[in-house]
């Protein structure tokens, strides 16, 4: 168990979080425009088409932008500082927001590739991280 | 043809003592002793008002959901103009040019906005607790500290493309503590250095310590009525020439581009057109400081400099007193009070100086003002121009 605040999954996000605790990255991607786009909403954020299907992404990005927490966000993240909090940009095109896994923080930068790694933290509950490719 | 142009007649803050309401009050007592303060000096009293604006982080998700219904009942006013409007510290320069606008369309006559917070003194904030639910699901799982963390992701990001240098942003923490040195109010009032910025504690890399704003408690009333009515008044009336808003994201991961303030050049963009004035002719600016990034941010949307020049734009102390682009002359978040949503003390600061009551910190013959509040994380925008007539 964790005492971290855990995603609250709902009807529109439950697919999301179900392929992330099989491993899979998924992001929805539209039909009608061809572009994918993240977090998942009803409406297609670039061709507000209604509708789109979830398709599993590559894994891969780099680093848009990061910070070194040295307060973690509340008292549930204090005894992880440092850590990095990142905005990763998808090889497919949407960033999301993420942690970087790393044990050489120094190695951290702009531009940096990087892989999805999962983290089961609970039986329902499995984040997307990423580590330096 | 009556002359419904909007005017500031009349404000008040909470005085201080460092950081906290001396004694204690609620934020309730807090809005109503600043309301009754800010209706004095322009010779009104609270059954004189007929719109009223609230914003606030108090009560939340009960009472404070509804601010304004709150603090009608609390006063016992009924109003026939109401605003909710809450998008952070951003919102009561939104609620400057909503009152603009019903006062202009006659739908009141005298209209006060409030804010009133003891987060300092009463429970606190918990921004870190933010709930995991709904666009947050994508954010709190994974320690964002929020807001100082969002901020950093912006301050990383110009740093990659202009190159600005944590020695740049500390400057308008340095510049800001010379303004407050000024301020008998403010509540930092030691001298400060840009090497004394740096060697602050590391926050959220590459924001220290005192890259951030103040935690304190804090209220504030602003009255506003049309020019025919402010005639009548006993205090110089302000004249609201333009007013602009608006949003690009809640949570940070969809801020569009993280080196630009889009939201801020939207609403700069409006309220320049309405004022019919341009960056070059505006002698004082106040400017949302929650982090040194923000205001930083800020200036190169508002087009006093371009783009990726903010940094080079700030050094050499340019924006403290004596400089030549007197900025944040209170002492601002940074080292005069920060009780949350600061947005109603950037407005009362440039009245203030318009009315030519900024005392030690006065800027010469200030004639017109920019006001600009940032909510969220980076998530909202609103400015507003303001004149002496
Ligand atoms: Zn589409």
């Amino acid at each position: 168990m964790t005492n971290k605040p855990l995603p609250q999954i709902d009807v529109e996000t439950a697919p999301f979080w179900a392929g992330a605790r099989e491993g899979k990255l998924l992001l929805p991607h539209c039909g009608d425009c061809g572009r994918y786009h993240f977090y998942p909403r009803a409406l297609c954020p670039h061709c507000r088409a209604d509708g789109w299907q979830w398709a599993e992404a590559s894994g891969r990005g780099v680093i848009h932008t990061y910070t070194i927490a040295h307060r973690g966000a509340g008292p549930a993240f204090k005894d992880d500082v440092p850590y990095v909090v990142a905005i990763v940009e998808l090889a497919e095109g949407p960033r999301m927001m993420t942690n970087i896994v790393t044990d050489d923080l120094s190695g951290i930068a702009v531009d940096l590739p990087v892989r999805v790694v999962f983290d089961a933290v609970t039986d329902e509950v499995t984040l997307p991280k990423f580590e330096p490719a | 043809m009556t002359d419904r142009t909007a005017c500031i007649v009349g404000i008040a803050d909470a005085a201080l003592e460092n950081g906290v309401i001396p004694g204690g009050a609620t934020a309730l007592q807090i809005q109503a002793r600043v309301a009754k303060a800010a209706l004095a000096e322009a010779g009104l009293t609270l059954d004189d008002v007929d719109g009223l604006l609230v914003a606030g982080s108090w009560g939340m998700p009960r009472p404070g959901s509804m601010a304004a219904v709150t603090m009608a009942e609390y006063l016992n006013i009924q109003p026939r103009y109401l605003d909710n409007t809450n998008a952070g510290g951003s919102s009561f320069e939104m609620h400057v040019g909503h009152a603009a606008m019903a006062l202009a369309a006659g739908a009141c006559e005298v209209a006060i906005i409030l804010y009133g917070s003891d987060q300092r003194s009463g429970s606190g904030r918990s921004l870190g607790g933010r709930p995991s639910a709904l666009d947050l699901q994508f954010e709190t799982p994974w320690g964002m500290p929020a807001p100082v963390g969002g901020y950093a992701l912006a301050a990383r990001r110009h740093m990659h493309e202009y190159g600005t240098t944590a020695e740049q942003l500390a400057e308008i923490a340095v510049a800001t503590r010379k303004w407050a040195q000024l301020n008998p109010a403010a509540m930092m009032r030691d001298a400060l250095t840009v090497d004394d910025v740096l060697a602050s504690r590391m926050i959220a890399d590459p924001l220290h310590l005192l890259d951030c704003c103040l935690v304190t408690d804090g209220g504030g009333a602003i009255v506003m009525t049309n020019a025919e009515r402010a005639r009548d008044l006993p205090t110089r009336p302000i004249t609201v020439r333009g007013f602009g808003e608006s949003t690009t994201h809640m949570t940070i991961g969809e801020m569009p581009d993280f080196a630009h303030l889009t939201c801020a050049e939207i609403a700069g963009r409006e309220a320049y057109r309405k004022a019919g004035l341009g960056p070059k002719e505006i002698d004082v600016v106040e400017i949302y400081d929650s982090f040194t990034i923000t205001v930083l941010l800020s200036l190169e949307a508002l087009g006093f400099c371009g783009r990726g020049e903010g940094g080079a734009f700030v050094s050499g102390q340019r924006t403290a007193p004596g400089g030549d682009f007197p900025m944040n002359t209170n002492g601002g978040g940074l080292s005069y009070a920060h009780p949350g949503m600061y947005g109603i003390f950037l407005l009362i600061e440039a009245v203030r100086q318009l009315r030519g009551e900024g005392g030690e910190r006065q800027v010469a013959e200030a004639a017109t003002a920019l006001v600009h509040g940032t909510g969220g994380t980076l998530s909202s925008g609103a400015t507003v121009i303001l004149a002496r007539e």
